[in-house]
């Protein structure tokens, strides 16, 4: 196994563990955290791309990794934007869920 | 490849493409640099601007019934980015600057941010994020490369979540997060198939996608999970639970814009996807399976919206009954046994625009209900038609454009879809359009006969209703009715620029 298989095993496990994380996880901090893994996991799958396309003496495609650039700081805004909405929630309402009705009052109740 | 080189080089009025995306982006920094309270004079200024730009654009594609493109920098694809403007663009492009322009005419009266003497948040963020919608939504409409509308796409989510939680209430952040979640989770996915597909192809440039891609697992992995992704994000059943929180608890203006034009623009995506990117890729079954959610989604948004007590809540599980509509367009455009290609996708984005219109100007028309009565709760409408008749004719109007009764444009749409039914020989999708059209009319039928009904108590409107407001609505309401008349004029621009040979793969 060459490295850039080792690294693309690497990413694909990265998104599974990371959306296992975004769906089953209930609260909204650990959403973002799984969000954050499936990301890494993409963004290191860009990388073996841009590795398996290596040619002309270059050491990788440089389009994949200017791709990925961009990709990093959308997703860097995007979870600076979901901290800030929970950070906020947190402020109004002394919880961070975002289950739905019933939970809440269930958590009430307890 | 003569169609491809012929593509690559600017054409005249190139420019245009990118004025229409620079405009609201110059609008943005200009309140910035302004402040706050002078954005919504800019924005005043600009969004008009906007819409013409995107009418001359129009006009051009429509007389030479050729497409614009222009190269950025002048670095042509692979390595380079193209913008185009194509019949499907262009038609979407005015489509929506019109609604987001008469959206802003209806939001003066809630957002008006000359009034305060400082700087206030809501309406600075509102008028930002109007501009930010329109710039991200043309550059959906233009861009050519899947990478450039990853971008535009994140682009438009980050400028309609703020819009959800514009009060700052609970529930309302509440439902932003959970719709910027959701989101995210769609915009990763579009990126991994991103990402596969340039590993596959070296190119992510819409016309050389087209020529390139072949039926192989990478490319059906990466076309599924970009799919799933925008599916989310156009709430889509089952993946719609975010929307009718978020599209309800918005205040009017923002959930007309929300409703109305955000989810269009990943729908439009996903047009782009299966009908450009990838022609004749779309197997039986998968559009089989697009169009079997595509019905749940009528079925179930409308068996529920029969079932809610508010009149917000109502309308905001109709868009999730007519966003299914506009999913039924792919087991009728994309059957590779008979090639019915145009009138399907003609049917589906006039779905696309008289929803547009409609669903704009019944939000309005709720939310002006709701300021003239101080709650939204259909069972106490009585006697709303008779103090704000304009509001409740727009209702109306905006309801038979949704039934699809003639002559709106949703009738047009669905007469189209229908007729595409029968002709391609899937008649189990003509009895959803049609049950859909029925449950549509039972629900707007109780809104109107409340209304219309004598009330209980004397009626007291807590706040007068600015008339230009209901004009708006009016305006857009009227717009929704006249759409069906397109067919007598410029309907053939949705073909412009349409590949001749859908099944490229196939030579």
């Amino acid at each position: 196994m060459n490295a850039t298989t080792l690294f693309g095993l690497c990413g694909a496990a990265l998104v599974g563990i990371g959306l296992y994380g975004l769906i089953t996880n209930p609260e909204p901090l650990r959403k973002i955290l799984a969000f954050n893994l499936l990301g890494s996991g993409v963004f290191l799958l860009f990388g073996v791309i841009a590795r398996r396309g290596a040619a002309a003496g270059l050491g990788g495609d440089p389009v994949p990794q200017a791709m990925v650039i961009t990709a990093i700081v959308v997703a860097f805004a995007a979870t600076a934007m979901a901290i800030a909405l929970v950070q906020r929630l947190w402020d109004e309402t002394d919880r961070a869920s975002i289950g739905s009705d019933s939970s809440e009052t269930a958590e009430e109740k307890s | 490849m003569p169609a491809a080189t012929a593509l690559e080089a600017t054409t005249a009025g190139g420019a245009l493409l990118v004025l229409a995306i620079v405009l609201p982006v110059v609008g943005i920094l200009l309140s910035f640099v302004l402040g706050g309270r002078h954005a919504g004079r800019i924005a005043a200024l600009l969004l008009p601007a906007s819409l013409s730009v995107a009418c001359i654009v129009f006009l051009k594609v429509w007389q030479s019934e050729k497409s614009l493109s222009y190269v950025v920098g002048n670095w042509k694809p692979p390595l380079g980015i193209t913008l185009r403007a194509d019949g499907l663009s262009v038609a979407m492009m005015v489509a929506m600057a019109i609604v987001i322009c008469l959206i802003g005419v209806f939001a003066h009266a809630n957002f008006d941010s000359r009034a305060a003497s400082a700087e206030t948040r809501a309406p600075m963020v509102f008028w930002v994020m109007l501009m930010a919608i329109s710039g991200a939504m043309n550059m959906i409409f233009l861009g050519g490369d899947l990478f450039t509308l990853y971008v535009a796409l994140e682009l438009l989510t980050f400028a309609a979540v703020p819009l959800v939680c514009l009060d700052g209430r609970a529930e309302t952040l509440q439902a932003a997060l959970r719709y910027l979640l959701f989101a995210l989770l769609g915009s990763i996915l579009y990126l991994v198939g991103t990402a596969l597909l340039y590993g596959s192809y070296g190119t992510l440039d819409l016309v050389l996608m087209s020529q390139r891609v072949q039926i192989e697992p990478a490319t059906l992995a990466a076309a599924t999970l970009m799919t799933v992704g925008l599916f989310a994000k156009t709430a889509l059943f089952p993946l719609h639970l975010w929307l009718p929180p978020a599209h309800a608890g918005a205040p009017a203006a923002a959930s007309a814009v929300l409703s109305a034009v955000v989810v269009k623009g990943s729908f439009f995506l996903v047009v782009r996807l299966w009908f450009d990117a990838m022609p004749g890729l779309l197997n039986v079954a998968g559009s089989q399976l697009i169009g079997a959610l595509g019905a749940s989604a009528i079925i179930c948004g409308n068996v529920v919206a029969l079932r809610q007590r508010r009149l917000k809540l109502l309308i905001a599980y109709s868009t999730v009954a007519q966003i299914g509509y506009l999913f039924l367009m792919f087991p009728l455009a994309a059957d590779p046994l008979h090639l019915q290609y145009g009138d399907a996708l003609t049917g589906g984005m006039l779905q696309a625009i008289s929803h547009a219109t409609a669903k704009a100007a019944m939000f309005m028309a709720a939310g002006l209900v709701y300021a003239a009565l101080g709650h939204d709760q259909i069972s106490e409408l009585g006697g709303i038609s008779r103090a704000l008749p304009m509001t409740m004719f727009a209702f109306g109007l905006g309801g038979l454009c949704l039934i699809g009764l003639p002559p709106t444009g949703g009738f047009l749409a669905k007469w189209l879809l229908l007729e595409a039914t029968i002709a391609t020989a899937q008649w189990w999708w003509a009895i959803v359009i049609i049950a859909g059209g029925l449950l549509t009319s039972a629900y707007i039928f109780i809104v109107l006969s409340r209304a219309m009904g004598r009330p209980s108590a004397p009626l007291i409107l807590r706040a007068a209703v600015p008339k230009y407001q209901e004009v708006a609505a009016l305006g857009l309401a009227l717009l929704s009715v006249l759409l069906g008349l397109v067919a007598l004029g410029p309907i053939d621009v949705l073909q412009v620029g349409r590949p001749e040979a859908p099944m490229a793969w196939l030579r």
